[in-house]
């Protein structure tokens, strides 16, 4: 029976949601965590089933239609799923990784009186997740889009009252709104011209003989300004540093493994028609490597466990996005892919530090943990080995073939490109281990309160972290850019630099190990050599510690005219003037003219009758005139 | 002056002086009887009209306009009695609750 099975896989996180935030905080603890974590793993389970269906048919994707949503003259708007081997390999991650997330954050948030409330939001986004990925056509997808926007906004903000996180889940929302102006605006372009928004379809118009009657730059810049407020990239970066006021395990899920790679994925899925935007493919991987190059530098000045983190985020990012644009679609989902395990490793362990030192995410005041809590730290230095890029670790493959096609595609591929991403991945490599020596290897700089109470977390965290660390470990040995090669053709490389394909591994490699030993020099004996160095560098490190001031030019170019516009042409001259004027104005008119007319009131009954037979005569007389 | 203009003439006086009495008394009472006084005037016309065209219709109809007058005094009588009741007065100027 093959009946449904992608609805289902939708539904269950969906039915999560309703169960945990309807019933959740009646039923009490012991139904939350059942019912949270065990519809995602179900969903997993359903997963792998489709999965090995896909693989056993001889059609390159599994089709379903849920739900016809309208039927609008010719067309019909269909709530459609799509399996081929894209969504099927994030359909996986998306469970995969977030049926561990949901399991370590039984441990996490077991204190926390807002638990109900947290799962069903948790599934909440899973669902739209899901949607999103699933989706067969760009407006299923957009639902989707917008729905994890929503998640995510509730989860930044989840404890709310604590205004500087509310602000930062709003900060995340109006961003992403900007973001989804240029989304909206892409699939407008192409519903006209094409006259259809399904993915399998778009990609065949433009793959067909006749060129579409819309430019594929235009549509795929349009839509790429989406992507860059869902995957924070320049210009629309700012939200994801501040979205990790949110709890870790929401930053391991939606702000490092999942959501943010929407946009990845949409450009991925949407591959013929970049394939013929040049055009937008060279603004995207420029975009891409300068957000990987800029965010890198602001992470190596980061003092905040979760902030390096969410930068090294940001950065990777990048680099997908530089893969993207040299069309090196496969690759980049690989490293979607490859990122997914050792960030979920890499935050999901900071959450496990933070739970440790009761709160403190200042590295400054940590260091020596290593002894203290074994399990977080071997996890969380195999995959930091891992991001950094040093082999035989899952990170080390995926970067590797990102820097090849950056150096070597036909698609756009340069030195320039690639030197700049060699780059980036130095400071990676430089700040993850900077943050692994820092808080696990150097001597201890706690308090000797704080000392005193840290503690490994329970089995449930470690559990998980023990099996992201090996996937992260392991993951690279699957080359998903292979599997992916029906779905997303490679570029083409260029033969001619062939010759030079192993040098560049040994660079990349030697890469690695040099950011490994400059944090070590740096690093291991504390923080006074890094002190030194940022006196010497004060101007410098201001400027990336400020984070570059975007923050401060967004307010004062964006933000203070805005609300000086805001407050006093549409506050003052539009709404109190205008709106409140006219209408006290009415008002006043029919007070003054109902007081005047309330005077022949006088209660004198002959009056009234009087007038009466005035009117009488009058009407008597007048009949007379007219005959 | 023959008999109908002198009997509508008659009917006309009679209506004026009902009026001008619900116009200036300020008896309740006496407000009514002047409304039946102005009754009168008109079912004065009708009957005059009705022997002029030399029709029956006319004096039918008065003998309805009677019922209905009997029962709008009945209810009238037993409103005054009430209202006189209350404030032991029949001034209508007494009875101004509802001015605006």
């Amino acid at each position: 029976m093959r009946m449904d099975l992608l609805t289902l896989i939708v539904l269950l996180p969906l039915a999560g949601f309703f169960l945990n935030g309807l019933l959740g905080p009646r039923l009490g603890k012991g139904f939350v965590s059942v019912v949270g974590c065990g519809l995602p793993i179900l969903a997993f389970f359903a997963t792998l089933r489709a999965f090995t269906q896909l693989q056993a048919s001889d059609a390159g994707a599994l089709a379903e239609t849920a739900y016809t949503w309208a039927i609008v003259g010719d067309f019909r708007f269909e709530i459609a799923f799509w399996f081929d081997r894209l969504s099927a390999l994030m359909t996986l991650i998306v469970t995969g990784v977030g049926s561990l997330i949901h399991i370590y954050s039984t441990g996490y948030m077991k204190d926390d009186p807002g638990y109900a409330r947290y799962f069903s939001y948790l599934n909440l986004f899973l669902f739209f997740m899901l949607l999103l990925v699933l989706g067969r056509s760009l407006l299923v997808c957009f639902v989707g889009w917008e729905g994890v926007g929503l998640a995510s906004y509730l989860l930044i903000g989840f404890w709310f009252d604590d205004p500087a996180k509310a602000a930062a889940g709003k900060k995340a929302f109006i961003t992403n709104r900007i973001g989804d102006a240029g989304f909206l605006l892409g699939m407008f372009l192409i519903y006209h011209a094409l006259g259809t928004l399904d993915f399998d379809a778009i990609n065949a118009a433009f793959n067909g003989p006749v060129a579409p009657a819309v430019s594929a730059s235009l549509v795929g810049l349009l839509l790429f300004v989406g992507a860059t407020g869902k995957s924070a990239q320049i210009p629309l970066h700012v939200w994801l540093p501040d979205a990790m006021a949110g709890p870790t395990p929401v930053s391991a899920l939606i702000h490092a493994a999942t959501m943010v790679t929407a946009g990845i994925y949409l450009v991925a899925r949407l591959n013929g028609l970049y394939l013929h935007a040049p055009e937008a493919s060279q603004v995207i991987a420029v975009v891409g490597l300068a957000t990987a190059f800029f965010a890198a530098t602001i992470a190596v000045v980061q003092t905040d466990i979760k902030k390096v983190l969410a930068y090294s985020t940001v950065s990777q990012l990048g680099l997908m996005f530089l893969a993207l644009g040299v069309g090196a679609y496969g690759v980049a989902v690989f490293h979607v892919y490859t990122h997914a395990f050792f960030k979920a490793c890499l935050f999901l362990g900071a959450g496990s530090v933070i739970h440790a030192m009761s709160g403190e995410q200042d590295i400054r005041k940590m260091g020596g943990l290593a002894k203290k809590i074994p399990i977080t730290f071997v996890t969380f230095a195999v995959a930091t080995a891992a991001i950094a890029g040093i082999p035989p670790l899952a990170g080390f493959f995926s970067k590797d073939e990102i820097l090849w096609f950056a150096f070597a595609s036909e698609y756009g591929g340069s030195p320039v490109l690639w030197a700049l991403a060699s780059f980036s991945a130095l400071l990676t490599s430089f700040y993850m281990f900077r943050l692994l020596w820092l808080t696990f290897l150097t001597p201890s700089r706690m308090d000797h309160e704080a000392e005193h109470h840290v503690h490994e977390s329970p089995v449930s965290m470690t559990g998980v972290l023990v099996v992201l660390a090996i996937l992260s470990a392991i993951g690279g040995f699957f080359h998903v850019y292979d599997f992916l090669e029906p779905v997303m053709p490679m570029p083409v490389e260029n033969e001619a630099l062939e010759h030079l394909k192993l040098p560049l591994i040994g660079i990349a490699i030697a890469v690695a190990f040099a950011g490994l030993a400059g944090a070590f020099l740096v690093y291991r004996g504390g923080l006074a050599t890094a002190e030194r160095l940022q006196q010497r560098f004060a101007g410098l490190h201001r400027v990336l510690s400020g984070k570059y001031y975007v923050d401060e030019l967004y307010e004062a170019v964006l933000g203070k005219p805005l609300h000086w516009v805001s407050e006093h042409v549409f506050l003052n001259v539009g709404d109190r003037t205008l709106i409140d004027g006219s209408l006290h104005g009415l008002t006043s008119l029919a007070q003054r003219t109902a007081g005047r007319l309330s005077r022949v009131e006088t209660g004198n009954l002959q009056f009234y009758l009087l007038l009466a037979v005035i009117g009488v005569a009058l009407s008597l007389a007048w009949m007379w005139g007219n005959g | 002056m023959d008999r109908t203009q002198l009997l509508l003439t008659l009917s006309i006086a009679l209506f004026c002086l009902g009026l001008v009495g619900v116009m200036i008394r300020r008896n309740a009472l006496v407000m009514l009887m002047c409304m039946e006084l102005m009754l009168n005037g008109v079912v004065l016309s009708l009957v005059t009209f009705a022997a002029h065209s030399g029709t029956l219709s006319g004096a039918v109809l008065v003998f309805l306009v009677f019922v209905v007058a009997a029962a709008e005094i009945g209810i009238a009588i037993p409103i005054v009695l009430l209202l006189a009741r209350q404030r032991h007065t029949l001034d209508v100027g007494a009875y101004s609750g509802l001015k605006g």
